[in-house]
């Protein structure tokens, strides 16, 4: 942190969302997917880095990227809505508006007590999904988008939709993330993870905006939930099970809070350890992941971004 | 004259110790008023009961005509009563000139919630960069408060306590610190950018020939209670303060 305002990210991720649509055609499928699956997952972390950077930790993101991915099957199903785009917005609303309500409580929590009580209502929830037969209990449901912005999925560029879908929405959320954190109120994270007192003090309710805090997440991990429901072609309780909550902490810690770029590449890197070992060592993967995770902690205890940074200082 | 702030019967009590005890005062606006008063006499916890950090067990606190008793701080502080803290609460991991920006940037959030604001028509990246040349931060502006040293700390508790335009402002004792030979600097310093709007300050400090330069009123406090209130040279002549108070070099405090 020195001198002047850090550069505006946005012109950087709107070069690097023109290079990933460029690329589309050229990957073969598997790859447009685990890119998409990156890029979903990789919302959901950096809903977690504004949370971190308010000092708050939340073991329950999976509640929402859940409710995002169930929003966007039934919104396919009940609804009859064809169309990838609506969807999405439609996983992302439900998603802030529960975490609306539940930020009701959440809000008051801090520390281990708010991770864990966030976990709890994202069991709750996996609990009712398991329970509820109409939505496939266990198996959960097919999910199928008949087009992405009025492209059809069977024609040859509507084919790689909801990959391009993905790049857009990351765009758009990194970006206003960037430019909100940038912001008078934005600049209140930092000082709630510093001292709420003093903020306090200061004639600010902190309870509010960790609320915020805690809706903007949640509109982030639901639009990546329905995301993941579009490419996977299928949603399953599984979405908002404890691991898949664990997995998200795992990419956010793993990227570091440094940039919000960061919990894409974080993402991207899990998705290709896992494809990886999945493939060559079917067994001991979760090994695998567990060993980088330590190194990462114990190297590089800012997250991966820390590499970028430190180079850019030597140059 | 009508009295900017009133307390009437301030009661606080931790358990079986009473720190505040039956606390009436009457502050006239536009007056400097210096509390003193051994460790654990109650200061604090006054000026904690004052800006709502703290619940009184029994009695009121009114502001400008206005009960304000139990409203939380940020309220209080909207309606200009502002504070610094006896140890520096400052952000740690955000440089003195983010410190600075981050009061600013609430009130330019919410004009309207609040009765003042130290910015005018300016933006609050301007007036934080006057600030830090106000109150000789500039050389600090892009350490992070964590680096600063306690001296500096203070000063900067005392400047992000200026955001808002108060009407009053409480410093706990802003010279602890602060090496012998700044203090009176620091004084005119604080007290040099805000008397000229008249602003009431009421400060906690140990050090008696700081007070008696300062101040026009002193309230001595003793177990919770006002043993002492008058004019400095009555006060300090009294009896009872020099036995309780000033009788015995008084450490620095925690
Ligand atoms: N939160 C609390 N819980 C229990 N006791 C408290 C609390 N705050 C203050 N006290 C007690 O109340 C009394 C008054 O404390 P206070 O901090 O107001 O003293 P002070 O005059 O500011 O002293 P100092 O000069 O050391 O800062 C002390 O006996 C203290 O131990
Ligand atoms: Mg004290």
């Amino acid at each position: 942190m020195s001198a002047g305002a850090p550069p505006r990210l946005w012109p950087r991720l709107g070069l690097a969302l023109l290079v990933t649509l460029a690329v589309v055609p050229f990957l073969p499928k598997w790859a447009a997917f685990l890119v998409t699956l990156a890029l979903a997952k990789g919302l959901v972390a950096l809903g977690l880095l504004l949370l971190m950077r308010t000092g708050l930790v939340s073991f329950g993101q999976g509640l929402y990227y859940g409710i995002g991915a169930y929003a966007a099957g039934m919104g396919a199903s009940a609804l009859e809505l064809g169309d990838a785009v609506p969807l999405v917005l439609l996983g992302a609303t439900a998603a802030g508006l529960v975490a609306l309500l539940l930020g009701l409580l959440l809000a008051r929590y801090r520390t281990i007590f708010f991770a864990m009580l966030s976990l709890a209502f994202s069991m709750i929830f996996y609990g009712l999904l398991v329970k509820t037969s109409a939505l496939g209990s266990t198996d959960g449901f097919n999910v199928a988008a008949r087009s992405t912005f009025g492209l059809p999925t069977t024609s040859p560029v509507g084919r790689f939709g909801v990959y391009g879908l993905g790049a857009l929405v990351v765009f758009v959320g990194a970006a206003s993330l960037d430019r909100y954190l940038r912001s008078h109120l934005g600049r209140l994270a930092p000082a709630i993870r510093d001292n709420e007192l003093r903020v306090e003090y200061m004639g600010a309710s902190v309870r509010n905006v960790v609320h915020l805090h805690l809706v903007l997440a949640a509109v982030l991990a639901g639009a990546g939930g329905a995301l993941t429901a579009l490419a996977v072609g299928h949603v399953d309780p599984e979405t908002t099970y404890w691991t898949t909550s664990g997995e998200f902490v795992f990419v956010a810690i793993l990227s570091g809070t440094g940039s919000v770029a960061a919990p894409f590449v974080g993402a991207l890197l899990l998705e290709l350890l896992r494809s990886f070992a999945y493939e060559h060592a079917p067994n001991t993967w979760q090994l695998v992941v567990g060993a980088s995770m330590l190194a990462v902690i114990l190297f590089l205890p800012e997250g991966l971004w820390s590499v970028f940074r430190r180079r850019r200082r030597a140059a | 004259m009508s009295a900017i702030l009133e307390t009437r019967g301030l009661t606080k009590a931790f358990g079986a110790v009473v720190a505040a005890n039956d606390l009436s005062v009457s502050v006239a606006p536009d007056t400097v008023v210096g509390l003193i008063g051994g460790n654990g006499a109650g200061k604090t916890t006054f000026l904690n009961l004052v800006t709502g950090y703290q619940k009184p067990t029994a009695g009121t606190v009114t502001f400008e005509g206005r009960d304000i008793t139990g409203l939380a701080p940020r309220r209080i502080t909207r309606l200009g009563i502002c504070r610094s803290f006896q140890i520096p609460q400052v952000f740690d991991t955000l440089t003195a000139y983010e410190n600075l920006l981050v009061g600013l940037g609430i009130v330019s959030l919410g004009r309207r919630a609040f009765v003042g604001s130290a910015l005018g028509d300016q933006a609050p990246e301007a007036v934080a960069e006057e600030m830090l040349q106000r109150f000789r931060l500039g050389e600090w502006r892009d350490a992070p408060a964590s680096a600063l040293p306690e001296g500096v700390r203070k000063l900067l508790d005392i400047a992000m306590a200026l955001a808002v335009k108060p009407r009053i402002l409480l410093l706990d004792e802003p010279t602890s610190g602060v090496s012998a030979d700044e203090k009176f600097a620091l004084m005119d310093l604080v007290l040099g950018a805000i008397r000229a709007d008249k602003v009431t300050v009421l400060f906690v400090e140990h050090d008696m020939d700081i007070v008696r330069r300062y101040t026009e009123r002193i309230l001595a406090f003793y177990d919770g209670r006002i043993i002492a209130d008058g004019m400095p040279d009555r006060v300090l002549a009294d009896a009872e303060v020099r036995r309780y108070v000033t009788g015995e070099p008084v450490p620095g405090g925690a």
